[in-house]
């Protein structure tokens, strides 16, 4: 038995401080990959964790704050407003789906659903770029594409992982709370103005 | 000998497979991130060598010292037995909380009977003398509410407005939710007081599906901005859905004098909440903007701001027209 915890003891206390992060950043990069080509998988699911959706989070809100000087108000606010929103959503969107019947885990779908915010993030990254061009229609036209198509990409990614879960006949009762979700997020995402 | 193992066994989640307590203490058996298992691994090992370390010890105290030791091992058991039985309260408390299992029978809809609810929450029935059936379920009202929010903000894009979002947004899920519970208790309430027999998920559920109308009503509106069509709309789409719900709460009251108050209420409340939508937030939204741009006008210089900016098209030329007019007073003042 001793030797058991020892050998459990180097594979992870003791192994350096790089070694850990790298093996975490690498799980998470890799269900990036999976959020961004979704096939019918179970990687999402089988190794959650909720890290991805932490760091997606917070640069979604660092992104989305205001930053203006004038008013005293933005800034904070902005920043916990999304966070709530991101979290909460997540969680009233879980616990519909347990109830509706469906055998997800409540940290497996928190996930999911914070894996699949990532194609929001990178239209927000390309809404701030274009924001940089001189402002008209045309500008609101290309983000109103992006956006759009993202969300598209997004609610087909997470109904891909999430869909499985749910009894067969009820599918669309537990992926609208999931488009509306979203819907919110690209919501704020477009209506951001710097 | 009892087992110590990591996390408490769930005699509830093991009976009858669909138990849906939220099960934060076991993760959940498929798997969990990396860091856990390892770290309950080492967490079990370490407690058995500890274990087998104390029992050890204790064999050897109570062979040397008798008495002493004896005494050693009866006040360790009971700290241990204490220990077991407020782990076992505490995680029976937790699970009495965190089971949503007593929600579970509100959510037990199939989607054609939601459409057909939707669908039927704009039909009044004319049939008083019985009770009229309403569907207690939790599902369709709590989706019409987050559908009602998410229209609320989407009206404030479609109004093409420079808003803190945040504000609105904590403004408006906190009306929607305000008013279906809120309303819901107060009709409730007085249903008590008339003797009108209906609980308080019927209530729950019929001011729900009674929101469709609304969602319907302010979607259309918020993208074709003619207050002649929402009027119209609101006398025709609302109030088809108020008299759905007069007509229900009428055929489960008894007495004249009961059901005009009741009915008389909620259909006030009902209707004026629909005209509130419409109205408070578009002066919300120009109260802002008033907020917004007013200290930008120099004190001295009232330069007009009549530049009509009615349609949400024109106000970007508007606002640059505002703009060269402010940069034009600026300049004639440094002369």
């Amino acid at each position: 038995m001793r030797s058991r915890i020892r050998e459990f003891d180097s594979s992870t206390l003791n192994e350096s401080v790089q070694n850990t992060i790298m093996r975490d950043l690498k799980a998470v990069g890799k269900k990036f990959m999976h959020v961004l080509y979704p096939r019918k998988s179970n990687t999402l699911l089988r190794d959650w964790d909720l890290w991805g959706p932490l760091i997606l989070c917070v640069t979604l809100a660092l992104m989305l704050q205001r930053g203006s000087v004038d008013s005293e108000k933005d800034g904070g606010p902005q920043f916990a407003e999304v966070f709530v929103i991101v979290w909460f959503g997540a969680v009233t969107i879980t616990l519909n789906s347990k109830l509706l019947g469906g055998n997800i885990s409540f940290f497996q779908s928190l996930c999911v659903l914070g894996y699949c915010i990532l194609p929001l993030t990178v239209a927000m990254l390309v809404c701030r770029l274009v924001l940089l061009a001189e402002p008209g229609p045309i500008n609101f036209m290309v983000r109103l594409f992006v956006v759009i198509v993202m969300f598209a990409w997004s609610i087909i990614a997470s109904t891909a992982f999430l869909a499985d879960s749910q009894p067969p006949n009820r599918k669309a009762l537990a992926v609208y709370p999931v488009f509306l979700f979203y819907f919110v997020i690209s919501w704020m995402i477009l209506t951001f103005t710097p | 000998m009892e087992q110590k193992g990591p996390a408490l066994q769930e005699p509830l989640s093991s009976q009858g497979g669909g138990s849906a307590v939220i099960d934060m203490e076991n993760m959940d058996d498929t798997s969990g991130s990396s860091f856990e298992d390892m770290g309950e691994l080492h967490q079990r090992l370490r407690e058995e060598e500890v274990d087998a370390d104390a029992a050890a010890a204790e064999e050897e105290d109570g062979e040397f010292l008798g008495m002493k030791g004896f005494k050693g091992q009866l006040s360790r058991q009971v700290a241990d037995q204490m220990w077991q039985a407020g782990k076992r309260q505490a995680s029976r408390a937790f699970s009495l909380y965190a089971n949503i299992d007593i929600l579970r029978p509100y959510f037990d809809v199939e989607p054609a009977q939601v459409r057909s609810r939707l669908l039927e929450s704009m039909i009044p029935i004319k049939m008083v003398n019985f009770p009229q059936k309403i569907a207690g379920e939790l599902y369709g009202p709590l989706m019409l509410v987050f559908t009602l929010v998410a229209i609320l903000l989407h009206g404030m894009k479609t109004s093409d407005t420079i808003i803190r979002e945040g504000t609105l947004m904590g403004t408006a899920i906190g009306t929607c939710f305000g008013y279906w519970l809120g309303v819901s208790s107060f009709i409730y309430f007085l249903a008590y007081l008339c003797n009108a027999q209906i609980t308080m998920l019927q209530m729950l559920a019929l001011l729900g599906y009674g929101l469709f109308g609304h969602c319907i009503v302010l979607f259309i509106t918020y993208n074709i901005h003619l207050h002649a069509l929402f009027y119209l709309f609101w006398l025709l789409l609302g109030g088809l859905s108020t008299l759905r719900m007069v007509a229900v709460l009428v055929s489960r009251t008894v007495g004249p004098t009961q059901r005009l108050l009741l009915c008389g209420t909620l259909a006030a409340l009902h209707m004026l909440f629909l005209l509130y939508l419409h109205f408070a937030y578009h002066k919300v939204v120009e109260g802002i903007l008033d907020t917004l741009e007013g200290p930008n006008i120099p004190p001295m210089q009232r330069v007009p701001r009549d530049i009509p900016a009615a349609l949400p098209a024109a106000r970007l030329p508007a606002t640059v027209l505002n703009a060269t007019a402010k940069a034009v007073a600026v300049t004639l003042q440094s002369h």
